[in-house]
């Protein structure tokens, strides 16, 4: 009888150990491990990459996928990111711009796996960074909020001035502005990614102050809810937002990772993963804009619509002339920024009333 | 004059959220029991709270359901801290976890979903005449005005009655208390069941009141600054105005700042509550002064040790 225990006991953990490795010894079928930041339900950036896991889960060879999330970004991310590692996985995703070090790091030591992190800037031989080019969405929001608004006072409720968040609030500035050229836009930091009541808040303040349209480059659904409270419109952000928001929620540019997600797999899966970095543009179909509220004209659409065919044709939304906010001429007439001007840009373009904190500027 | 309005006006109703909580865990601690839970009691009262208006469209149930939630964790921790006697920070701890994890978990399909019922302001006649402080003060709700007149009752409670006396010595002196008769035990189940209570409708205030939304982890650390604010209050619900309201109106001025082009750095705003704690703990031992700490916060209390 104690004999037969062992057996089984023995069966069973040679079945574990095979169940964990056995994915990667195989070649085959993939498994995907995902890091957050933020909550799954966050309703917002953590959320958009969910979906697109989900979506992801859906080819035939990827046999499964996990999440761990509200991952703190630092050295907490690091033992996450090896667990994920040792757990079997073949490629590792890590969704917010403080995990890139961590990734490399661990990347260093688990050569057969592939890291892919987004919002970052670093590569090495199995790792490689991604991200969408959603300032050209941010500028199709603009020409939203700039249609809409009656004060030309539109909120922006922004997380940390990081490159990433200025160049999305200068485009959906421009956006705006290519409408009606005297507006102007108040951004307020929260230094938070997610803090639903403390960009609630911030969203009050600027409504208090004659915005009439609110948007924010922050995860949470707070400043969407502050606008249909006090009835004014608003454009969400990451996710579709509209079931926060109803009456005020205009549109929102959002992610649909789903997309890249298959492609990097499908690469994977065959053989002809490389580990150039990913900036995909509109006409990929990785950013866009959610579905109109219905208070939405057909102009607008039809706006935004020619603006989005112009960006598919030539990046034309950074050029020249751009001033700063501070009235010097940044861009000369006929100058385009470069990506690599885009991926850096300390500076907020004519009209945006707010000031990048000297502390972000080493 | 205007923005100074603005900003004192959402102080308050900003710092509304941390006084009920932070009266919540002075009445727990006052008899001895340090409840570090705060942080997953305000979720699950938050959770729980929007629930409860979401599906009976009832504020009162709402606060009702927050309030019985809420009392609930704290009997959890009574009975892990009094009768068990475990470690009251492991015990409390614990409680942050599960209510962070089982809000998080039982709240996935409440996030998106918008409340029809809410909390109305309710303008006080005359009083709100008054220029300046009249908009300030006297145009809230009725949980705003609730909290106003709650640490009164609760200082009296404290200070005037027989159970306030009843209730500090438990944290002072559990020993001497039960050889004059105080049920020390008893006692300190209430007191942790009743500041849970607190601590729940705090919750409540948060999603159903004041953000009217709810996402798991919305409190992103109040629970800590009320336990900061506990300890700068000096375990006194009267400066529990003050700190509550201060620290309100820090997040407020911060984000008005930046509307002048300030650019002072709002994660140091965020500190503050914290450093004012240090400083008071500073303040108290470089004075010589004596805090109203309760002398046996912390420790567990053996009735057989009397013997």
């Amino acid at each position: 009888m104690k004999k037969i225990t062992w057996f089984v006991v023995v069966v069973l953990i040679a079945a574990f150990m095979a169940g964990c490795g056995g994915s990667a010894a195989k070649g085959k079928n993939l498994k995907a491990g995902f890091v957050y930041v933020g909550p799954v339900g966050d309703a917002g950036w953590t959320k958009s990459h969910d979906d697109g896991r989900l979506a992801m889960e859906e080819l035939d060879f990827v046999d499964e996928s996990t999440y761990v999330e509200n991952v703190p970004e630092g050295a907490e991310a690091t033992r996450v990111i090896t667990e994920l590692a040792e757990s079997g996985c073949d490629m590792i995703f890590t969704t917010s711009f403080g995990y890139m070090d961590p990734t490399l790091e661990v990347a260093e030591k688990y050569p057969n796996v592939k890291f892919l992190h987004a919002t970052g800037y670093k590569t090495a031989e199995n790792a490689t960074n991604y991200m969408g080019r959603m300032y050209e969405s941010k500028y199709l929001a603009g020409i939203v909020a700039g249609n809409m608004s009656k004060s030309g006072k539109l909120g922006y409720v922004a997380p940390f001035p990081i490159p990433e968040v200025v160049r999305l609030i200068n485009a959906f500035t421009l956006g705006a502005q290519s409408v009606n050229p005297d507006i102007s836009v108040q951004v307020l930091w929260t230094n938070s990614w997610f803090d639903p009541v403390h960009e609630k808040e911030a969203a009050n303040t600027m409504i208090a102050d004659g915005c009439d349209i609110i948007t924010q480059g922050t995860d949470s659904a707070g400043p969407q809810e502050a606008a249909e409270a006090a009835g004014i419109y608003s454009i969400g952000y990451d996710s579709d937002m509209s079931m926060f928001a109803p009456k005020a929620h205009l549109t929102a540019p959002v992610w649909h990772w789903g997309i890249y997600y298959k492609d990097v797999a499908t690469k994977i899966h065959n053989g002809t993963w490389t580990n150039d970095p990913i900036w995909w543009g509109i006409e990929t179909g990785i950013t866009g804009l959610s579905p109109y509220n219905e208070v939405v004209p057909q102009k607008v659409r039809d706006d935004v619509a020619k603006a989005k065919a112009a960006i598919i044709e030539n990046d034309n939304i950074f050029t020249g002339p751009l001033y700063d906010n501070q009235g010097n001429l940044r861009v000369e007439e006929g100058v385009a920024l470069t990506d690599g001007e885009k991926l850096s840009i300390q500076w907020f373009v004519k009209g945006v009333n707010g000031k990048i904190p000297k502390a972000s500027q080493e | 004059m205007n923005d100074l309005i603005t900003i004192l006006y959402a102080a308050i109703a900003s710092g509304t959220i941390i006084l009920y909580a932070t009266i919540g865990e002075i009445i727990t601690e006052r008899s001895g029991i340090l409840n570090l839970g705060v942080e997953g009691i305000m979720l699950m009262g938050a959770f729980f709270g929007f629930y409860v208006a979401y599906t009976t469209e009832s504020l009162i149930l709402a606060i009702l359901g927050a309030a019985l939630i809420g009392g609930l964790m704290g009997l959890i921790h009574a009975f892990m801290t009094i009768t068990l006697q475990a470690n009251q920070v492991v015990s409390g701890l614990a409680l942050t976890m599960f209510g962070s994890g089982a809000s998080a978990f039982f709240g996935i399909n409440m996030v998106g979903k918008t409340l029809k019922a809410s909390f109305h302001n309710i303008p006080i006649p005359l009083l709100n005449k008054i220029p300046v402080l009249g908009e300030i003060i006297f145009n809230h709700n009725i949980l705003v005005y609730f909290a106003f007149i709650l640490p009164v009752i609760v200082w009296f409670i404290f200070n005037r009655t027989k159970w306030g006396l009843a209730l500090r010595s438990s944290g002072e002196e559990p020993l001497s208390s039960e050889i004059m008769g105080i049920k020390v035990i008893k006692v300190r189940y209430i007191a942790t069941i009743v500041g849970g209570v607190f601590i729940g409708i705090s919750g409540a205030y948060l999603s159903v009141a004041y953000s009217r939304l709810w996402v798991e982890g919305m409190t992103s650390g109040k629970g800590w600054i009320t336990i900061a604010l506990v300890i700068f209050a000096n375990w006194n619900p009267l400066i529990a105005y003050g700190g509550a309201y201060l620290f309100g109106g820090l997040t407020q001025l911060g984000l008005n700042l930046q509307k002048f082009n300030i650019a002072f750095p709002i994660i140091l705003l965020k500190s503050i509550p914290y450093v004012f704690t240090i400083l008071f703990l500073l303040f108290i031992s470089l004075k010589g002064k004596r805090s109203n700490l309760p002398k046996a916060l912390g420790e567990s209390y053996f009735r057989e040790s009397r013997g």
